[in-house]
């Protein structure tokens, strides 16, 4: 089959304002004043040379095939939403081309299309026709995105009085229903109650399962997962990593924790106590990031000390994605002792069985002397459980706890 | 799957591939009159005299024409009733200005659409002449009650109506696409549009007949692209003769503005979402 999506050198510039430095004496100013409309004009015609270029996006290469569903990840700033405006033919591209089969219809930012004054019904038309289809197309559709928005009774009602709920409901609906060969869903899912998430998560799924291209940007890293079969990670403008979902997740989480973690607990402890990494590895596979459904895992904290630690303690705290704390395993409590003679240090924690579900779960650590706090970091690692039987759409069914469970009957 | 699956669509960096191609128009003819709808709709919502008030505004301006220019100035016209007279030429006048003016706005007032969602730039302010059209129908029923008022008489004349309108249309796109785009570049026009429209208006016999004119001086009107439109479809009206020079050479003119507010919105649109 030929690819959905063809991306080619793509690249991206814009200029960014340079302050134009005021006069120093009376004739100077006098003078600025004067040329001031001129040196506007240039810069609004985006012929001034004074300003700077910056690329936001540069140089990406990409083929994506029918069907597939991809998930972009990347830190704010790094071009993610530029490419999706490129691909949506909002903005054109400095260099480079886009080719791309069939209907394309992009969820860039909640209620794009919509008018405040008119009421819901009036706001699927108008953005069925923004998106190019005819007035029978979307009657036909019309059934389906009321009830999937879930706003029968304000069907009718302007949607300035929606509550942001309703309104986010209303235009991912639409977006979904249109039909489009390739559909763009840029971090739309950050609003919206959790249902409702899955919801979405569910639909995107079933587009994807009919054979439609499906881009989702996102930093719900388990939505990402969830969702996508491949991630491309973008980094300053350009592919950094593009590969199956999950080893692109793992590589990006540990960079992007690391980075941080090494700065923040220096100045956390004045430098007492620096943390290098913290990461959980699959006992038998020996992978980073994520352990398969009940084996057992490690956990391995890497650091160094200033100074000898006399009654070090280390605590980890396990959560689950919504953060409600799962478990604790405190060194001190199950009192195992640990030695901190200073310098570097590494710290294993082995679980026998890891009794989670398949997802996603963060790590809090604090790390004591006696009873005094040295250092505590927040979600100082995430990882995945991940199952490959179970059904993704029900994955939030089953709670994060893992039993070992039979069933039998019927009993006589 | 849809029959779009065969459309395969190309975006590169060439600024002289036009962005929207005519089919691709075609497959968004709907959004133009969807968008008319809206822009009617948001009118009048929260209004108490609703529709009303497309009335009420040209009447009150007559009126006010006629006590003025008529009664006080004692400008002449044409042996019709002044109130026919003038009500004839602002109909005219009033589809082009208030065209050319939400037209030169529409851009920026769609910014959250410009800068969110991809659809053909040109039929933002399509649409806005779209309502000048509607606005343009409702004053014509109005003109219609006038002429019974006067117990005069409609002329065959009017066939040929369609034809000013389409020559009205055809300036008011042209003038309509370059504001909108030059507007998105350089607000100051947003202040220019009403002042111009507003000079360009005593420029027109809109509220004064050709005849007014001195016969030395009447060739200027001609350099006025708007002049045989305003005069044709008054004329129209009232059952006058037609300026067969004068319809050539605003035709002329009137092509030539839509040609070069096609190209230079065409050229422009590609900076839209960067700049809006």
């Amino acid at each position: 089959m030929k690819p959905a999506v063809i991306v080619n050198g793509l690249s991206k510039q814009y200029l960014l304002g340079s302050e134009i430095i005021a006069g120093q004496n009376f004739r100077e100013m006098l003078a600025g004043m004067l040329s001031a409309p001129f040196r506007k004009f240039k810069r609004l015609r985006g012929k001034d040379e004074t300003q700077e270029a910056f690329w936001a996006v540069q140089d990406i290469n990409l083929e994506i095939q029918p069907g597939e569903v991809v998930g972009i990840i990347g830190r704010n700033g790094a071009g993610k939403s530029t490419l999706f405006k490129l691909l949506s033919r909002i903005t054109t591209p400095t260099k480079g081309s886009i080719t791309y089969r069939g209907r394309m219809a992009s969820l860039l930012e909640v209620g794009t299309g919509f008018h405040p004054e008119l009421t819901g019904r009036e706001n699927i038309y108008l953005n069925g026709a923004i998106m190019g289809l005819s007035r029978r197309e979307i009657t036909a559709r019309l059934q389906a995105i009321v009830a999937f928005a879930e706003i029968d009774q304000f069907l009718d009602t302007p949607v300035k009085r929606y509550s942001s709920g309703m309104y986010v409901r209303l235009a991912f609906s639409v977006a979904a229903h249109l039909d489009a060969d390739i559909l763009l869903v840029d971090e739309v899912l950050a609003v919206g109650d959790f249902a409702f998430q899955q919801k979405c998560l569910g639909k995107m799924k079933e587009v994807a399962s009919e054979g439609r291209t499906v881009l989702f940007i996102s930093h719900n890293m388990a939505a990402v997962s969830r969702l996508c079969t491949r991630g491309i990670w973008i980094d300053k403008g350009s592919i950094r990593m593009d590969s199956d979902i999950q080893s692109v997740l793992n590589h990006y989480e540990s960079e992007f924790l690391e980075n941080d973690l090494a700065d923040y607990s220096a100045s956390a402890s004045e430098g007492a106590v620096r943390l290098q990494s913290v990461s959980v590895l699959d006992a038998s596979s020996g992978e980073a990031g994520s352990v398969q459904i009940g084996n057992s895992c490690r956990v391995v904290v890497r650091g160094s000390a200033r100074q000898p630690v006399n009654n070090i303690n280390l605590a980890l705290g396990l959560y689950d994605e919504q953060g409600h704390r799962l478990c604790l395993l405190d060194s001190e409590h199950s009192g195992h002792h640990l030695e901190c003679r200073g310098g570097d240090f590494e710290y294993v924690c082995e679980l026998d069985m890891l009794n989670l579900t398949a997802g996603r779960y963060k790590i809090n650590i604090a790390i004591k002397d006696g009873r005094e706090l040295v250092l505590a970091v927040e979600r100082v690692t995430a990882f995945y459980v991940v199952d490959p039987l179970a059904a993704p759409h029900r994955m939030n069914e089953f709670g994060p706890v893992l039993i070992n469970y039979r069933w039998s009957g019927p009993k006589a | 799957m849809t029959e779009n699956t065969r459309i395969t669509t190309v975006i590169d960096a060439d600024v002289n591939r036009p962005m929207a191609s005519l089919a691709e128009l075609r497959l968004y003819r709907e959004l133009v009159w969807v968008m008319v709808q809206r822009d009617i709709k948001v009118r009048y919502k929260q209004t108490v005299l609703g529709l009303a008030w497309a009335i009420i505004q040209p009447v009150t301006m007559m009126l006010i024409f006629t006590v003025i220019f008529s009664r006080l100035a004692g400008i002449p016209s044409d042996g019709f009733p002044y109130p026919l007279f003038v009500f004839s030429g602002m109909l005219a006048w009033n589809f082009f200005s208030s065209s050319v003016s939400t037209a030169g706005v529409s851009l920026v007032g769609s910014s959250n659409l410009v800068s969110k969602v991809y659809f053909p730039r040109i039929i933002v302010p399509l649409s806005s002449i779209g309502v000048g059209l509607i606005d343009f129908l409702v004053g014509t029923l109005v003109l219609l009650v006038m002429f019974v008022l006067y117990a005069q008489s409609l002329s065959l004349n009017l066939i040929l109506l369609p034809f000013f309108m389409a020559g009205l249309a055809l300036v008011s796109i042209g003038m309509g696409s370059w504001l909108a785009a030059v507007t998105v570049t350089y607000r100051d026009f947003r202040y220019v549009i009403p002042y111009m429209l507003q000079i360009w208006m005593y420029l027109t016999p809109v509220i004064y007949p050709v005849s007014f004119v001195p016969e030395n001086w009447r060739w200027l009107l001609y350099l006025n692209p708007m002049f045989a439109w305003i005069n044709g479809i008054r004329a129209c009206f009232l059952g006058q003769e037609f300026d067969v020079t004068g319809i050539i050479v605003s035709l002329i003119m009137s092509l030539l503005i839509f040609v070069c507010g096609m190209l230079y919105f065409n050229k422009a649109q590609r900076r839209f979402a960067d700049i809006i």
